[in-house]
């Protein structure tokens, strides 16, 4: 069966037709260095779309084909998924991974096939008007620098004058992603922000913790990625420093960013932008997909932080895909077609409760002007005795006074670069 | 049968001195030219060109690069990655700063910076030899991406410390940039492959070349002969980095389009590059050509049939893959330690003979 | 004493214990360099391969389980017992010793008197190929390896210090996993001097390194000696991939520490044992001190280059690393 299908997709590929499903590809890495971050999301991804298949036939009657394929975090592995998926009739790319989404941004324009860089990828692409095929909602880089610190502000009683933040960063374009707001918001806020840069791939990161050890800075915000966390959460246990003034970012908060620490890492939080609970439609994932054998992994990954990510994009997909389908009339629904559904994509409480997943992410809607969302981030605290992740706020507004700004004007030095002349679709 | 030396006088120094002294070989080259320029380019469509022969070209001019360095002149460097970060930011630089001028010189000049570069990185191996040398080019591994990732300037000061490639055109039609046609992309980096496969090529047999061989073969013998090591060795890095340093201008600017330094020009991309120079066959430009085939095609090959094809789950194909991959190198190596280009001598060898070996 | 200058010394102190690390990860480089002129790239790939092993054994997990899984739709993933440390150690070190009987006799066997850069190709392969079968064999997820190491500053240390430079001195940080990887270290160190010096096999060992064909003639079986030397560097690999384990969990990772050793080689000279151990504390507490003190001026994070450059400097002076066999050229 599998192999005839494939066989299908394989003759689509050659003669560039699409065929009748809805076809989403997706990137994933099971392999490599961030193999551990990759797998959980990719799973979370295919079992929703396993669900929908399963329980309701697909989306609007039409079946949904999930085409994965390894990049292992590699751009030039992802190129050449990109190139290899996009004859099948790809609908959207989520190419989790910030390289290639870089890769991908000018090239999907050009193919007409939007992208959704959740969390990741070119924090400016939230201003719609120059990424018209790119969306990043519900939340970017900056917004998650900006919740940090008005989470800290609600901690200090809107004061944080006297108080001193450190960045611990992956020493990369990923890492340094929320210098410039944290920068802007030190100015505004009067906190006093010194930089830590961790030589990738951070195995090695005495020099750090040593210093941070040594000036006791209050709060220590970090942005990493792979080794890196788990060897910053156990320097950090080593140091002594109390977890709860311990935030990672929403790439720095997953299970096993934590786990290797043991008991040490009780504590540590973490952004996260889809808040981990008992969801009733994981319940259904496990009857329906996993019991049934048809899940993409073995199912230990079910309910995991980064599962339960890759679930809700794959929630955030099929909402953009019936509501394709319902502005246009038509079922099988063409890449245009998604953009539009993505762009007048509105995701309320009442919509997620219904979907079983009552508060997953927050309530947003997007615009042609705003492909960002919200911005909204919530902060979670590692329980190690239970080994969860348990939501401490709710979902918090970032400072858009001072990122809108920022956004505004890094998409106008893309536009200018790249000739581009702002405006809707 | 098709190997008859037979005929093949020679009458003049002309005809002695032709690249390809064999008929047979004379003709494969210009049919093989023949089908890369004129139908290739018909055939070409944006998967072939951006999955497969696009990164092949730009493979093959860095591996041409790093085979002049440690094949002919038998330093070994790690430091490719490096360098091509060099070809690719000094391109950058130069296009958006000098937006009318043509690609081509832009590339060329690149090429330029990452020559005199890498020229200075090669001081050491004046001293330092071996594997010593090899672990001292990871120096400048490190500190070229280190550097681009620490100094706005070099990325114009994004805020994403990324670099992006802006539409160029040539003849009217884009090369960089997101509308750059396949038969474009491909185009270029063919025409660059050519280049600066025939100026190896040339390079090599002529009296530059021999220094660098000689230095290769034994420094202290050709230093008494009277070959100057310190020319020999900064030419031959010189030369090499200026082919590395076009392959990152066009592996940034034609085939990525957007590149951050750390991911895209890492150590493991001078490995890469290395490796494929080793498999391919040291001291042979053909072999970089075998070499760069070996490594970016095999996995894709590996990848449609494993996952396309045959159905398995992607994560158990790309385990395999690394499986395949190793124990393919392992055993060409035991078969035949001189790598691809060796295999294709001694199967030309046996075809001369061929049908009556002795 | 001012706070500033204790700090240095602590940044000093730790240094030479990140440097300890780096020196246990070579030392596996060298036993194979000085016995087979072998540099051996999978060395990285083999600390993470015996660490994956270690985890993999201790909890009972399935040997390629995925792979079993995928092929006939089973649904195996333990054994459902686990082995304790010690046990679980034994072990891995017996497939180690399997390991390396099976690279000496289908790879190296076949490979002996190519030159030094065919035979760095060929491990280059066994880097992929294992890599390849780790993953296979274990999976690809992040591992915790709790075989009871301690962790945490040291607290004895610091409350020992903690009033030598006035207030603003919090006392020395030391590691305890640091400090158990020195002991570690030295155990190591000098079982394998004391194994090379005084048995039978060791001094085999030597020969060999020395002069292979005169070591052949005095009947000394070279399989034999390649496949013990290939164990050594796989018992290191073991004990640098717990070390390093500890810290990050069990993961991809750590065959990258690899790169971590190539400057203490350089440094050190790639056939000298008390070459590796000087090399990485030189390196461990030059990369250290130079963040410390230069690298907030330009921005940080210079360890990667900053231990190649270090060495290079070293290299300039003496071009065979600071206790490497001289190098004599001869025409």
């Amino acid at each position: 069966m599998k192999r005839t299908f494939t066989a299908a997709a394989v003759a689509a590929l050659m003669t560039g037709s699409a065929s009748a499903d809805l076809v989403i590809p997706d990137l994933s890495y099971r392999t490599g260095p961030y193999a551990a971050g990759g797998i959980p999301f990719s799973d979370g991804y295919q079992d929703y779309f396993a669900l929908l298949n399963a329980r309701d036939g697909g989306i609007g009657g039409e079946e949904i084909r999930v085409v994965e394929c390894e990049t292992g975090y590699n751009t030039e592995k992802g190129v050449e998924c990109y190139e290899s998926t996009k004859g099948e009739g790809a609908l959207v790319y989520q190419p989790l991974s910030t390289g290639i989404t870089y890769q991908l941004i000018p090239k999907a324009t050009a193919d007409g096939i939007p992208l959704h860089t959740m969390g990741y990828g070119r924090t400016s692409a939230a201003d719609g008007e120059v990424f018209n095929w790119t969306f990043n909602y519900p939340a970017n880089y900056w917004d998650a620098a900006s919740v940090a610190v008005n989470y800290l502000l609600d901690e200090n009683g809107d004061d944080l004058s006297e108080t001193s933040v450190a960045l611990v960063y992956h020493d990369s374009a990923y890492g340094a992603e929320p210098i410039r707001t944290l920068e802007e918001l030190s100015a505004k806020h009067g906190f006093d922000l010194s930089l830590f840069p961790v030589t990738p791939p951070g195995q090695e990161q005495k020099s750090t913790w040593l210093q941070i050890r040594r000036e006791r800075p209050d709060y220590v915000v970090m942005w990493g990625w792979g080794v890196m966390n788990q060897v910053a959460i156990q320097e950090a246990a080593n140091i002594n420093f109390p977890m709860e003034n311990f935030i990672g970012n929403w790439w720095a908060g997953a299970e096993h960013d934590v786990t290797p620490a043991g008991a040490a890492a009780d504590g540590y939080k973490a952004l996260n932008m889809n808040r981990i609970q008992d969801y009733p439609v994981l319940g259904e994932i496990q009857t329906q997909v996993i019991d049934a054998g048809m899940g993409a992994g073995d199912g230990t990954n079910v309910g995991k932080v980064l599962y339960v990510r890759g679930m809700y994009a794959a929630m955030l997909a099929a909402e953009a895909i019936a509501n394709a389908q319902e502005i246009h009339g038509v079922s099988d629904i063409t890449a245009a077609q998604m953009r539009d559904g993505m762009e007048q994509l509105e995701i309320t409480e009442a919509r997620m409760e219904e979907l079983g997943m009552a508060g997953v992410g927050p309530s947003f809607s997007v615009s042609c002007e705003n492909h960002g969302g919200s911005g909204e981030g919530l902060v979670q605290q590692w329980n190690a005795s239970d080994g969860v992740f348990e939501p401490l706020t709710d979902f918090i507004t970032p400072d858009d006074a001072v990122i809108d700004p920022l956004v505004e004007a890094d998409a106008a030095a893309f536009a200018e670069e790249n000739g581009i002349s702002p405006g809707c679709l | 049968m098709l190997y008859r030396e037979a005929g093949d006088f020679k009458t003049t120094y002309r005809a002695d001195n032709q690249t390809f002294p064999i008929l047979f070989d004379r003709v494969g080259f210009w049919i093989t030219l023949a089908v890369a320029w004129l139908i290739v380019p018909l055939v070409i469509n944006d998967y072939w060109a951006n999955a497969i022969l696009v990164p092949f070209l730009i493979y093959a001019i860095a591996a041409i690069g790093l085979n002049i360095l440690t094949g002919y002149c038998g330093q070994v460097s790690l430091g490719t990655g490096g360098f091509m970060a060099v070809g690719a930011y000094a391109v950058y630089k130069l296009m958006t700063a000098f937006p009318d001028v043509s690609m081509v010189i832009h590339i060329l000049l690149a090429g330029g910076i990452t020559a005199i570069v890498g020229a200075l990185f090669g001081l050491p191996s004046l001293r330092i030899k071996g594997f010593y040398l090899a672990v001292a080019t990871l120096a400048a591994q490190f500190f070229l991406v280190w550097l681009f990732n620490k100094v706005p300037w070099f990325y114009n000061y994004s805020a994403s410390g990324q670099i992006n490639a802006p539409e160029r055109f040539l003849f009217g039609q884009a090369i960089t940039g997101a509308n750059a046609g396949p038969t474009a992309q491909y185009l270029i980096c063919l025409a660059f492959v050519t280049f600066c496969a025939l100026l190896a090529r040339n390079l090599t047999r002529g009296t530059v070349g021999r220094s660098w061989m000689a230095i290769r073969d034994m420094d202290i013998a050709a230093e008494i002969i009277g070959v100057n090591p310190l020319r020999a060795k900064l030419t031959a890095f010189a030369v090499s980095s200026f082919f590395i340093g076009i392959a990152g201008a066009l592996f940034f600017a034609v085939y990525l389009g957007a590149v951050e330094v750390g991911e895209a020009f890492g150590i493991n991309k001078s490995f890469l590059v290395l490796f494929m120079c080793i498999i391919g066959g040291l001291g042979s430009i053909f072999g970089s050509f075998a070499g760069a085939a070996f490594l970016v095609l095999l996995p894709v090959a590996l990848k449609v049939i494993g996952a396309d094809l045959l159905g398995w789950p992607t994560q158990i194909v790309s385990h395999l893959q690394l499986v395949v991959v190793g124990g393919l190198i392992m055993f060409f190596l035991i078969k035949e330690p001189h790598g691809l280009a060796q295999l294709w001598r001694l199967t030309k060898e046996k075809l001369r003979l061929w049908p009556f070996p002795y | 004493m001012s706070a500033d200058f204790l700090y240095g010394i602590e940044v000093l102190i730790n240094g030479l214990m990140a440097g300890v690390l780096y020196a246990l990860v070579a030392l596996g480089f060298v036993l194979i360099f000085k016995a087979s002129g072998i540099f051996n790239y999978a060395q990285g790939v083999m600390a993470l391969f015996a660490a994956l092993t270690l985890v993999g054994v201790m909890e009972g997990q399935i040997p390629f389980s995925h792979l079993i899984n995928a092929i006939f739709g089973t649904d195996l993933h333990y054994f459902g017992w686990t082995v304790p440390a010690l046990l679980a150690i034994l072990v891995t070190l017996a497939v180690m010793v399997l390991f390396a009987w099976v690279v000496h006799t289908f790879v190296f066997r076949h490979l002996v008197g190519q030159e030094p850069i065919i035979l760095f190709m060929a491990t280059i392969g066994l880097a992929y190929f294992l890599e390849g079968v780790g993953d296979l064999m274990w999976g690809s997820d992040i591992k915790t390896l709790d075989i009871g190491l301690p962790q945490g500053g040291s607290m004895f240390v610091e409350d020992l210090t903690v009033g030598l430079g006035g207030e603003d001195f919090y006392g020395f940080f030391i590691d305890k996993l640091d400090m158990v990887a020195t002991v570690v270290a030295a155990v190591l160190v000098i079982a394998l001097i004391a194994f090379a010096q005084y048995t039978k096999q060791g001094r085999a060992m030597r020969a060999v390194a020395d002069d292979h064909q005169a070591a052949l003639s005095v009947g000394i079986s070279l399989n034999f000696i390649w496949v013990l030397v290939w164990s050594l560097a796989g018992l290191v690999a073991l004990v640098a991939g717990v070390m390093w384990g500890a810290k990050s969990g069990v993961q991809f990772s750590l065959s990258l520490i690899a790169l971590k050793a190539l400057p203490v080689l350089m440094l050190g000279g790639f056939t000298s044992i008390p070459g590796a151990i000087v090399g990485g504390l030189i390196i461990g507490v030059g990369e250290k001190l130079f963040e410390y003190s230069i690298g907030p001026l330009i921005g940080g994070a210079t360890e990667t280059w900053f231990a190649y450059v270090l060495a290079l400097i070293f290299l300039v002076f003496r071009p065979q690393g600071l206790f490497g066999e001289k190098i004599i050229e001869r025409v």
